[in-house]
């Protein structure tokens, strides 16, 4: 396996560009919308770099809850961070400074676009986690500022472009492998089952269970 | 205390708490496994970890919202993107498929 170079990954990446923008855009609309000042939502955007998380607080806070609420669905949404990372762990190198700030650059998509048959290439998910950050702040930025004036990225179908991402990186991954098959399979459907029973985030978590069927074959 | 004062001070704690859990979640593998290979016998499953969690990711945010099903113009994206997937497309022809069938849909709806 050849190593990837940084601009792989800001190669691989770049079709998303628009729609990180839009989406990093419309969490500032809505952090000021529910009462977030300009200066909390653009830090937190810097800090915190997981856009369901930040929407989830965005809409707990909005919604009149309390901290503790914003707070938890926050932790349950980057549950999944847990195995990904773990599983990437073999990828970062040097000291455990280095280590934590690199790895605050790990996104799904980032995630995703540097996994390389069960191992994962640590300039891919430099590069393309280190432009999706710059375009999330940016946007966030643009959004506080410019607030409703605009466009929700749903009118412009930017919603449907990150499902067709990850299925564009999860297809190559099935072709002629019916172990990929049988753990995607029964992915999609243990979060399809337990969406309407359980809080946003624990069905991507308990997917992760899927990979279990590596065990049986 | 005034009641401004109680708002700025509960979002600048999920501002903090949020951010350290999410940093700490990140680092958490990386700096405690630093850089040991995974033993050979969990390689298999970790492998199956990428399509796991992509197949997740597909359904939920094709089909969830918030904690509810439903087939509205991401699915239908989610389909033209599937066809341009089985065509070969590159990846910016499968976005960019997807998102303007979902514009178009809710355009005209």
């Amino acid at each position: 396996m050849t190593e990837g170079s940084y601009r792989d990954g800001i190669r691989a990446i770049l079709p998303l560009v628009p729609a990180i923008l839009a989406f990093g855009a419309s969490f500032g609309v809505l952090a000021r919308a529910a009462g977030i000042d300009a200066l909390a939502a653009v830090v937190m955007s810097a800090t915190t770099f997981a856009g369901s998380a930040q929407f989830a607080v965005v809409s707990v806070l909005g919604a009149g809850g309390t901290a503790a609420a914003a707070i938890g669905a926050a932790v349950l949404l980057n549950g999944r961070y847990v195995p990904m990372a773990v599983a990437a762990s073999g990828a970062f190198r040097g000291g455990p400074l280095r280590r934590l700030l690199e790895a605050q650059l790990l996104v799904d998509e980032s995630w995703a676009l540097s996994s390389r048959e069960g191992r994962f290439d640590r300039n891919v998910l430099v590069g393309a986690g280190a432009l999706l950050y710059v375009c999330w702040n940016a946007g966030t930025a643009v959004g506080v500022l410019a607030g409703d004036s605009l466009t929700d990225p749903a009118t412009l179908g930017l919603d449907a472009a990150f499902p067709a991402l990850f299925l564009a990186l999860l297809a190559p991954l099935l072709r002629h492998r019916s172990t990929h098959l049988a753990a995607a399979l029964l992915g999609a459907a243990i979060a399809l089952a337990l969406t309407p029973i359980t809080p946003a985030g624990v069905p991507v978590i308990a997917a992760t269970a899927a990979c279990l069927v590596g065990l049986t074959s | 205390m005034p009641r401004g004062a109680d708002v700025v001070s509960v979002v600048w704690l999920c501002v903090l708490a949020v951010g350290l859990a999410t940093i700490a979640t990140k680092a958490s593998g990386p700096v405690l496994a630093a850089g040991r290979e995974l033993p050979q016998s969990t390689a298999r499953v970790v492998d199956l970890l990428a399509p796991s969690v992509l197949a997740a990711l597909v359904a939920t945010q094709a089909f969830a919202s918030d904690e509810r099903l439903l087939l509205d113009e991401r699915a239908a994206g989610l389909l033209a993107a599937g066809a341009a997937i089985v065509l070969r497309a590159p990846m910016l022809i499968v976005v960019l498929v997807a998102a303007s069938t979902a514009a178009l849909l809710r355009a005209v709806s």
